[in-house]
């Protein structure tokens, strides 16, 4: 009995493990749903308009100005200099295991680096790029 | 007379003790005792070290938390937002733990600002802000090594070259 209680609490303990640590195809998926909706014409996310989009200038910033050209490489804040993780999860394990939390970010860097929402296609192509890079 | 005069001396002495007692030091404007309490707070610690030092809740009064994490999707230029569960907590915390010893009616936004901060900072060059080690008097942790412990004795400061 007690062997069946723990065999089941392990089983549960790696399912929540799961469901928090959603893998980035998950999110890809969330962003595709939203990017069809979004586009009637939506085909697919393009990892290679991910990575002009990381680069692209918008007036003096782009999204490299903190996070440097290197999605493998640490960036800093511009402001603070506080050292910001890697973006790639090739680098960084941690990045893209957290919608919650990319969601977040995607608020805050696209409101201050565009002046406005990301659209989901540029937050699907993005996401891409980053799992494309080995 | 002499009775008249005693009183005349108590009262006297007395209005010192208690304008010393209310804490009228820089003005007024004096951060908290201790700075951050024993108790922290994991959320706050998360999200406002995520790019910049947490700032310890005692060195500002409740009123500028409550204006700063009402304003946090313009946060000096950039958005800081964050969901209003999280801005709750925190902001509990922060209102919570602000200083104890603020008298005076103002509630600055930036800590360095406030009347005890510039005071405490009176001796500096203004060229050691600007030092590539230091970024500017906002980062604190460049000078007071323990400052996310909420250690900024003056015993233990280090500035770099």
């Amino acid at each position: 009995m007690t062997r069946i209680t723990l065999l089941l609490t392990a089983l549960l303990a790696v399912v929540a493990q799961t469901a928090l640590a959603a893998s980035p195809s998950a999110l890809l998926d969330t962003y595709r749903a939203a990017a069809t909706k979004e586009e009637p014409g939506f085909r697919d996310f393009s990892a290679q308009r991910g990575e002009q989009f990381f680069h692209a200038k918008h007036g003096d910033t782009s999204c490299s100005t903190c996070h440097t050209d290197n999605p493998k490489a640490g960036g800093k804040h511009a402001k603070t200099g506080k050292a910001i993780e890697p973006l790639a999860p090739v680098a960084n394990a941690k990045r893209l295991s957290d919608p919650v939390k990319v969601e977040k970010w995607f608020k805050r860097n696209c409101n201050d680096v565009l002046q406005r929402a990301c659209t989901a296609r540029e937050k699907g192509d993005f996401v891409a790029w980053l799992i494309s890079v080995k | 007379m002499k009775t008249l005069l005693s009183l005349l001396l108590a009262l006297a002495l007395g209005s010192t003790a208690a304008q010393a007692e209310s804490g009228n030091k820089y003005g007024g404007e004096d951060r908290g005792k201790p700075v951050l309490p024993s108790q922290s707070n994991n959320l706050w610690k998360q999200e406002c070290g995520s790019c910049h030092l947490a700032f310890a809740p005692g060195l500002l009064p409740a009123e500028s938390w409550r204006k700063v994490m009402g304003g946090l999707d313009k946060h000096f230029g950039a958005d800081a937002s964050l969901s209003p569960e999280e801005n709750r907590e925190i902001s509990a915390f922060l209102v919570n733990n602000a200083s104890n010893r603020w008298r005076a009616p103002t509630a600055p936004l930036r800590i360095t600002e406030t009347a005890w901060f510039k005071h405490k900072h009176r001796e500096l060059a203004p060229g050691v802000w600007k030092r590539a080690a230091v970024k500017g008097p906002a980062n604190c942790a460049a000078c007071h090594t323990g400052a996310d412990r909420g250690d900024f004795n003056e015993d233990r400061v280090r500035i770099p070259r």
